[in-house]
């Protein structure tokens, strides 16, 4: 009976969630959680091209402005597109009933994204959407196959196709897979489009774990504290254990 | 001193303190190993007191357990430190624990006459893994989902009764919010108190025999055994003195205490690195998929459950029959608990015991290592291969030493502690 049920519940499961599995290597995304200007930007780009299907229903406006170093009012005015005021939460303007219909799955809430994927993950997907007619939106990507969503972000990146060069190889030439290259249509330069990809991955590890720096900064005087606590304990001990023979 | 009068004539607190703390008689060669039993006490006051305040800001719910979380770690002031400090010290608990019970076993610490005292012990483990499971499902992330899944539905093993016993557990035909909300209610009261209460009784059995130490030899000799010039030299309760000469003691208090201090101040240390540096451990004490909310209906690619279980369960993933499986896993506690009874042999620390005891100890240690990081990772042939060998040598161990130990060859004893 109860394994039964359990089939019945695994052939629900939608493909594109099966097929997040990805082995292959991955860039390494250099970024810096006291960089603000790079989150802004990241900010930017996630709340002009992600949340209006992406939510970040644990993460509130007003401390990401805070956090940030941008001005409420400037927040409230150029950041913020839902909710009812910078105290709320960043809730996604689709339509919740509608977009499992649309997309096969409502788009996940990324709050935490870094979290679960880390951020090499995410700069690599960011940047591996490539085109595939065979596709309902016209794309796929490397590192997530038969992902589930549009490539939003085409206008900055331009059209991205799979390149393949003719090389010689073992004294034959051959066709071969070179990468990932932009048509160069976009309103950013490749350098400029990896840039804007390390900012959005910059936010997002940011916003799985908005407390980091305070983490950080707040270490250093527990384990300071506790380094002087250390030595005063052991001249402690070695006071007392003097009389032990 | 007149308060301390009016206290000691209505409840006998000088007189249990000398007993138990000031005039207590603790071996004076205690090592590293011996740290840990105090640090377990810091770590079980350290998850009770942080778990409370959890709890004020927890919502035990399906619904709203998950935001809860993220609302502790997000909008709650230090918040996210109660949190990291409970999820570290869940995992710092077993590090201590499993370090405590190897002493035990290096030392002979079970032997005659503390096979109750490690009976106890025992008892705090599996509460303590009790504990430790239930709590794992409170987040409810993926991981909370599926790992209590998994463990769960071990129980659907056990004949006739099994299919029954996994729904009575669960309240529900799958995991759900009554699940989470019964194991929230085990979690924060019912076991701490069962944990209390054994910690307890372990401390009373433990003083009531003594501890033993890294020799392994008795501090207390029979009365007037000794030449008065030759026994320790402090003030012991008269408990203690008017039964046994007592020999190369220290009072517990202030020798043991300024010295577990020092010890006590370098696991915090390594502990704040941890919750400052390295909260998830990289993934070893958070898993990364707990940080999606629970969902029934996508099943995670590979569960593994928490560090602290994965030698367990690579038991019960070597075994192909589940049932054998799942009789071995709690099988492979069964016989740590009834190894005062197996042990025969006539020495207690390892110092003093045969080659073939110390190469016998030491491949169960390493095969326990093994397994443990078999269980984190995918079954693959090659791994269920080494899983399988690693768990007879698990078995093998205990099994060895009752045929063993009976006429093992062991060191001359010395009459006195050596260092």
């Amino acid at each position: 009976m109860m394994k039964r049920f359990l089939m019945a519940l695994a052939l629900l499961i939608p493909a594109t969630v099966l097929a997040a599995g990805y082995s292959g290597p991955l860039d390494k995304a250099n970024i810096d959680q006291s960089d603000k200007a790079s989150l802004q930007r990241g900010a930017q780009i996630y709340m002009n091209y992600c949340l209006g299907c992406h939510s970040m229903e644990y993460q509130r406006y007003q401390r990401t402005f805070e956090d940030l170093g941008i001005p409420v009012d400037l927040g409230e005015e150029f950041l913020q597109f839902t909710g009812d005021g910078p105290g709320s939460h960043k809730f996604s303007a689709i339509d919740r009933d509608s977009a499992p219909e649309w997309f096969g799955l409502a788009p996940p809430d990324l709050t935490m994204v870094a979290r679960v994927r880390g951020a090499d993950w995410l700069y690599t997907f960011f940047r591996s959407f490539y085109v595939d007619d065979s596709r309902p939106f016209g794309v796929n990507n490397e590192v997530f196959d038969n992902v589930g969503m549009p490539w939003v972000l085409e206008e900055m990146q331009g059209v991205p196709r799979k390149t393949y060069e003719r090389r010689m190889v073992d004294g034959e030439m051959r066709e071969v897979y070179v990468g990932i290259k932009s048509d160069g249509t976009g309103r950013l330069s490749e350098e400029e489009f990896d840039q804007a990809m390390l900012d959005l991955t910059n936010f997002l590890v940011y916003t799985g774990e908005p407390m980091i720096l305070e983490r950080q900064r707040l270490g250093m005087f527990v384990i300071g504290f506790l380094l002087v606590l250390l030595v005063l304990s052991i001249l402690l001990k070695k006071e007392y254990w003097r009389d032990v023979k | 001193m007149s308060l301390m009068n009016w206290i000691d004539k209505r409840i006998p607190f000088s007189n249990t303190m000398k007993l138990h703390v000031t005039e207590y008689p603790a071996p004076k060669n205690f090592n590293f190993w011996y740290l840990m039993g105090s640090l377990a006490i810091v770590v079980l006051v350290n998850q009770i007191v942080t778990g409370i305040w959890l709890t004020m800001s927890y919502n035990p719910s399906a619904e709203g357990a998950f935001a809860s979380v993220e609302y502790i770690m997000r909008d709650v002031e230090y918040g996210w430190l109660l949190r990291y400090m409970h999820s570290t010290g869940a995992s710092a608990f077993f590090v201590v624990v499993y370090l405590h019970m190897f002493r035990g076993l290096m030392y002979g610490s079970y032997q005659k006459p503390r096979e109750l005292l490690w009976i106890f012990g025992m008892l705090i483990f599996l509460v303590l893994m009790a504990e430790a499971f239930m709590g794992y499902l409170l987040p409810w992330g993926q991981m909370s989902y599926w790992g209590a899944q998994v463990i769960i539905s071990l129980f659907g093993a056990i004949p006739i009764i099994g299919d029954d016993l996994t729904t009575w557990i669960r309240g529900d035909y799958v995991i759900s919010g009554a699940t989470l909300n019964r194991f929230f209610a085990l979690h924060v009261i019912a076991l701490p108190l069962v944990l209390v209460i054994l910690v307890f009784l372990h401390l009373i059995a433990l003083h009531e025999v003594g501890s033993n130490n890294p020799d392994g030899i008795d501090i207390k000799k029979p009365k007037g055994s000794v030449p008065e010039e030759e026994q320790a030299k402090f003030k012991f309760h008269e408990r203690y003195t008017s039964k046994y000469d007592i020999v190369d003691a220290i009072p517990f208090h202030p020798y043991y205490t300024v010295k577990d201090i020092v010890g006590l101040v370098v696991f915090l240390i390594l502990c704040s690195l941890v919750i400052f540096y390295a909260p998830t451990m990289g993934g070893f004490f958070l898993e990364p998929p707990n940080f999606q909310a629970a969902d029934p209906m996508v099943t995670p690619e590979h569960i593994a459950p928490v560090w602290y279980f994965t030698p367990f369960y690579a038991i019960l993933r070597a075994v192909p029959d589940k049932l054998t499986g799942v009789i071995l896993m709690f099988g492979a506690i069964v016989m740590l608990a009834l190894i005062p009874w197996l042990d025969r042999a006539k020495a207690r620390s390892v110092r003093y015991r045969s080659t073939l005891h110390k190469v016998n100890l030491t491949q169960f240690a390493i095969s326990f290592v093994i397994l443990g990081y078999l269980g984190a990772m995918p079954a693959t042939d090659l791994y269920t291969f080494i899983a399988r060998v690693c768990t007879i040598l698990y078995f093998g161990f205990f099994i060895a030493l009752f045929f063993y130990s009976k006429n093992e060859k062991i060191k001359p004893l010395p009459e006195r502690l050596t260092k």
